[in-house]
Formats: C-alpha cells, structure tokens, sequence
C-alpha cells in the first residue's frame, strides 16, 4: 500500500482551503438572501419586542454580566497559552526524553500551584 | 503568486487595523480585530512558519479576544451612561499615540533586512518539530521563567476579579 | 501545486463540502428517528417513504418563514452571528481524511483530504475556538437579556472545555509525535488504534466533544427551561436554520476527528489481506484504489456511528446545571487530563524502547511503503 506521508510541507499545501472558503461563503450567502427574499415582512410595535415570556421588557440586554465569566476567561486565556506551550513539546517527546519530561514537569509545577491557588480562593465556584 | 498575496494581504491588515481604531461600535472593533490577526496568520503561512499561523489564531483570535468580547458585555455600553470625554483628552491621546509613531519610526528607519540565503534556506524551519527542539534545548529558560509570569498573572486576575457589596449584574 | 492537481483537490473539497451538507441535513431527521425509537414512538413518517423527505420540508418551511429582527437589535451583527457560525462550522472539516489516495493509471494521485499540512489539529481547534464568536455576537445582538445569558454561558463554556480538550490531544500527540491528522491514521495502519493507548484520553476528548459542540448534556446555552431559546431565542427562519445547521455539522466533524484521531480513521481490520489478496489477483494499483474506497467507507461508518451515540446521549441523560458543569470541566477534567498527561509520559519513557509503536512513529513513511508500479 502507498502510505508515503508529506516530506516536505510548502505554504501552497494551503491554496485548496481558499476553494472550501468560497464555497462556505457562497452557501452562507446563498440561504441568507433567498430566505430574505421569500420570507413575508409584516412588522407591529408589540411583535418587535424583545421576547420575555409576555412580560414588558425593562431597560435593554446592554447590561454587564457577572465578573465569574470574565474570570473564566482570564483563566482560560493563561491556560491556554500553556496548552500551546506543550504542543512542541509533546511532539517531540521522545527526542527530548526524560530531560524534557522534568522541563515540562517544572513548568506544570508552577502552574499547578496557581492552579491550587484559583481553586482555594474559589474563583471557580459558580454555587453562591 | 506569493509577491500578489502579501500585498493583498497586507492591504487586508492595514485596512481592518484602521477599522479597529475608526469603529463606533467596540464589538465591531473585536471583529476588526479578529480579520487583523487573520491577516497576519496570512502572513505567517507565506513564509511556512505554521504552526505560528495556527498559535496566531487559537491564541489571539480564539482566546484574547473571547476575553475582550467579555468585557465589553462587562462593561455597561448604554449610551447615556458612557462618559462624555474631554476634548482635552482627546488632544492628549493624539500626541501621546503621534509620539509612538516618531520613536516607531526613528527605530525604524535605518534597519536593513537581511534575505534568507537561497542556497542554505531550510523552508522546514517553521514546522512544529523543529521549534520544539529549539525552544526546549535552546531557549530552556524563557520557557520556564514564562512560567512564572503565567502565575503572577493568575493572582492578579484573582485580585482583580474581587466581588464588591452591590453589585447588580446577571 | 499545479492546476490540474488543484482541480481535483477542489473536485474533493466540493465532494467533502456536499457530503457534509447532507449529513447535516439527514442528522435533523436521524436524530428524531433516534429519538422516536428511545422513546418507543412513530417518529417522522409523512413526507416521503417513512418520513424521507421530512428534511427537504424542514428546509422549505426555514426558508418561507418571516425574516424577522427584534427592536433594539444590532442588524449587522444580527445578520452576521449565524453566518460566522455556519461558516466556521464548514470550514472544521479540511483537514480530517476521509480516505487514503486513489491513483489513477497515468499517476495522477489523489488525496481525499482537502489539504495535507503540518499542523493539521491545530487547524480543527483554531477553527473550533472561532466557532464561539458566531453564538457570542448573535446572542449579544439580539438586545434580549435570554439571548445575553444562553450566549456567555456558550462562550464560558466552550472554552471552559477547550482547555481540557487540548490537554487530553497532548497525551495523544506524546505517542503519535506529529499532529498531521494523515499521519496519525497511516500509524494506526500498521499498529494498533489509539483508543488502546489512551483510553482515559479518548473519554476526557469525547466528554469535552459534546460540551464544544454545545450537545446534552451540556446544552446550557439553549436550555428551554430556563432560558427559552437561549442564544437564538430571537432567530427565525433561515438564520435560526443556520445555527441550527451548524451544530450538526459540529457533530460531524467532532465525530470525524474522533474516529480519526482514536478509531484508526480510513484504517480497517484485514486492509493488509484484502490488499495482498487483490494484488495477486488484480495488481497493485487497482489492489490500492479498493482498499482506499473500502477505507473511505469505513471511516463513514465510523463518523455515522458516533453520530448515532450523540444522540443516545442526548435522549438518554439529563442536562447539568451549570455549576455542576463548571465543576467537571475545571476541577475533575482539568486535573485528569494533566495527570493523564503525566501517566502516559512515564510509560513511555518507561516501556518505549520495547514498544513497537515508538518504531513506527520515528519513520511513519518507511513501514509498508512500497511503490506503485506506474503506467
């Protein structure tokens, strides 16, 4: 059987994703404009409300949210940047071996313990 | 083909940066944003760093800006509660981002950039193994002591992210 | 890349893309059969042959209805929500193979991928991570304060769950040392399937899967309970069809990389006796073309399989709250991915001179390559 994998990988390897965009887009804006044209258009005053299960809306949704999402968002941008870190890593783990193993270790230590902290000062906890 | 795609690409970038600055809307500023970072992934594909490209995006465009999108919707964006600046500040905007441009620009000025060697050019230098090598035997240091700025960073959003008494928000 | 090679890539991506859209489309209709059947119903059977067409009349009834906008909205974002979320959805399935090459008899070979690049998983997740801006700006647009919440609940929860997803693919990628999706298959080839090397992995990933793809249990952001229709509560017609659409395509793809990554892919036992069987009978390069075809079906059969489970799970549990969500994804994913991690570390550095794994991964391309007698 052919296995042969890429030896060698150029920037044009990526030229095909261009015909996929396209084709998305054409579909994305095909069924917008079609269900825009063939729709009816009858607009009230109490229609174009804002749904809130028959009760009169007060103010708008422009309102802040919890400080807990924005939080999580922190969090998940430190996170992920170390995800991103073992990618290269992980790859090459067995050229790197044991040495590379007790780098990454180290650096999962101190980011474990942040880890810990977070959990202990209970920024994750969403019941109260 | 390679030398039509920078410049378009370039134009992409340039022209979305300057509709971050130029929205009204913050949210549009985000997308802006978001088609900037596209751009510059563009970029990164054309000299076959990838797996920059690809970091490019799930970092900046995935994650910062899932965190910008946050807090916005934190901030309240009624426009009758939005402060009214000064035309002072505004001044002061100008010359403290005019001064950036200078020092850019004077940093700038005299640089030479050097062309790869075509004769000992490695175009596989950007795939994610070689980096992996480099960044673990090489650059050890930064790595680790990256690590310590991750958690710096984690108790300062713990300290940010303080509740205060009545607050009223979903 | 030459022209004529980028036209039948493009013949591949416009085969995958038609596939993709009508498995999407059939998903509507599987998953109310499916559900039927749990619940010991009928299920769809008007339109058509035992409800066959019930998508098509789906589809003409999203399309005829009311374009509507609520007051207060942001119309550009409100039009743009759903058409980031649909694209962002079809544009998630580049870089899965959906066969190994066929080779025509002048040489021409073919990849049934739409592209073959380095960092083929990084481009799923980056691709993936995008998806949450469609929800998180059509929900903020709509000016409704259900949308509002059902939207940052998707968002805190998509990325939530990313981190213990890329945690759990690390473990992965330590014993397939490349992140190209082809080549994770073709050692899967030879091998054993991944699923053997990392069985906790797998079930942190597909946990993680039906909480990205915003599936039950975790469909918080669109629970009618609480919220109505949480995010797209103020969506109608085909813009509501779009997210709607999007989350099968969601469920596709997330299947696809599932089986790719931990079921061996195109990969099928007996590939190496059909292969040598036919190369007796019928030389190499028609001997390739079936096993290709036949790898084509199987990874189908694969994807419609974990198609299936996602809604067994769908109509067999009930939905988390969201603290209780929060809590699996940070406090018990989080750590079990990393000690997973940690485990599959030590066994390698621990047994990896006898694995026969470890051989095959340091030279994918050198086990069983033979070349194909061309012309």
């Amino acid at each position: 059987m052919l296995l042969a994998t890429t030896a060698t990988y150029q920037p044009a390897d990526y030229l095909p994703i261009l015909i996929q965009l396209g084709l998305a887009l054409a579909f994305v804006a095909f069924s917008m404009v079609v269900s825009h044209l063939v729709g009816p258009k009858r607009h009230s005053k109490v229609k174009d409300s804002s749904f809130e299960c028959g009760i009169e809306s007060v103010g708008n949704a422009r309102t802040p949210i919890s400080v807990k999402y924005f939080l999580t968002a922190i969090l998940f941008v430190l996170f992920d940047v170390e995800v991103i870190f073992m990618y290269p890593w992980a790859v090459n783990f067995r050229e790197l071996g044991t040495t590379g193993f007790v780098e990454m270790l180290l650096f999962m230590g101190l980011l474990l313990a942040g880890f810990y902290y977070i959990i202990k000062k209970g920024i994750l906890k969403w019941q109260n | 083909m390679g030398t039509s795609l920078f410049y378009f690409l370039a134009f992409v970038a340039l022209i979305s940066a300057l509709g971050v600055v130029f929205a009204k809307n913050p949210i549009h500023s985000v997308l802006f944003l978001i088609l900037t970072f596209f751009a510059i992934s563009g970029h990164y594909l054309l000299l076959n760093a990838q797996f920059l490209a690809a970091v490019n995006i799930i970092v900046y465009a995935g994650a910062i800006m899932v965190l910008f999108l946050f807090v916005i919707m934190f901030l309240n964006l009624n426009t009758d509660t939005e402060p009214h600046k000064p035309a002072l500040a505004k001044v002061t905007a100008a010359v403290a981002g005019g001064l950036l441009l200078l020092v850019l620009i004077a940093a700038l000025r005299n640089v030479t950039p050097v062309g790869a060697d075509a004769a000992t050019f490695d175009s596989q230098i950007g795939m994610v193994n070689r980096l992996g090598l480099v960044l673990y035997q090489q650059y050890l240091l930064p790595f680790e002591l990256a690590s310590v700025l991750f958690l710096v960073a984690m108790v300062g959003a713990v300290m940010l992210g303080k509740r205060e008494e009545g607050e009223r928000n979903f | 890349m030459e022209i004529p090679l980028l036209a039948w890539q493009g013949l591949v991506i416009l085969a995958v893309f038609g596939i993709t859209l009508l498995i999407a489309t059939y998903s509507t209709y599987a998953e109310r059969v499916v559900a039927a059947f749990l619940q010991d119903r009928v299920g769809p059977d008007r339109a058509g042959p035992f409800g066959l067409l019930q998508p098509l009349a789906d589809a003409v009834k999203l399309f005829t209805k009311e374009e509507f906008f609520p007051s207060g909205a942001n119309r550009w974002l409100f039009v743009f929500g759903p058409c980031l979320a649909m694209t962002t959805a079809l544009m998630a399935s580049a870089v899965i193979p959906f066969g190994n090459t066929l080779i025509f008899g002048d040489g021409t070979e073919i990849r049934l991928q739409a592209i073959e690049v380095n960092i083929g998983m990084l481009y799923v997740f980056g691709v993936v991570s995008l998806g949450v801006y469609g929800i998180m700006i059509g929900g903020w647009a709509s000016n409704n304060k259900f949308s509002l919440l059902g939207a940052v609940r998707a968002a805190a929860q998509a990325v939530s769950y990313e981190l213990a997803m890329g945690m759990a693919l690390i473990a992965l990628l330590m014993v397939t040392g490349t992140l190209s999706l082809r080549e994770i298959t073709l050692q899967q080839y030879n091998g054993l399937w991944n699923i053997v090397y990392q069985p906790l992995g797998f079930i942190i990933f597909c946990v993680c899967a039906f909480a990205e793809t915003n599936r039950t249990p975790f469909d918080l952001p669109e629970c009618e309970t609480e919220l109505v229709g949480g995010y797209h509560t103020e969506y109608s017609s085909m813009k509501m069809g779009l997210y709607l659409f999007a989350e099968y395509i969601n469920v596709f793809v997330a299947s696809a990389v599932m089986s790719t990554l931990y079921f061996g892919g195109f990969s099928f036992p007996g590939e190496h006796w059909v292969y040598n069987t036919l190369t007796q009978s019928q030389g190499e390069l028609f001997a390739h073309n079936v096993v290709t075809i036949l790898g084509t079906v199987t990874i189908f059969a694969k994807i419609f399989f974990f198609i299936f489970f996602f809604m067994w799970v769908r109509w067999t549990l009930p939905r988390f709250r969201y603290d209780q969500l929060m809590r699996l994804g940070w406090t018990m994913l989080f750590p079990i991915a990393i000690l997973n991690i940690l485990v599959t570390g030590a066994c390698i550095l621990f047994f990896g001179a006898k694995d026969p794994k470890i051989e095959a991964a340091k030279k994918p391309q050198t086990t069983e390559t033979r070349t194909v007698v061309r012309g």
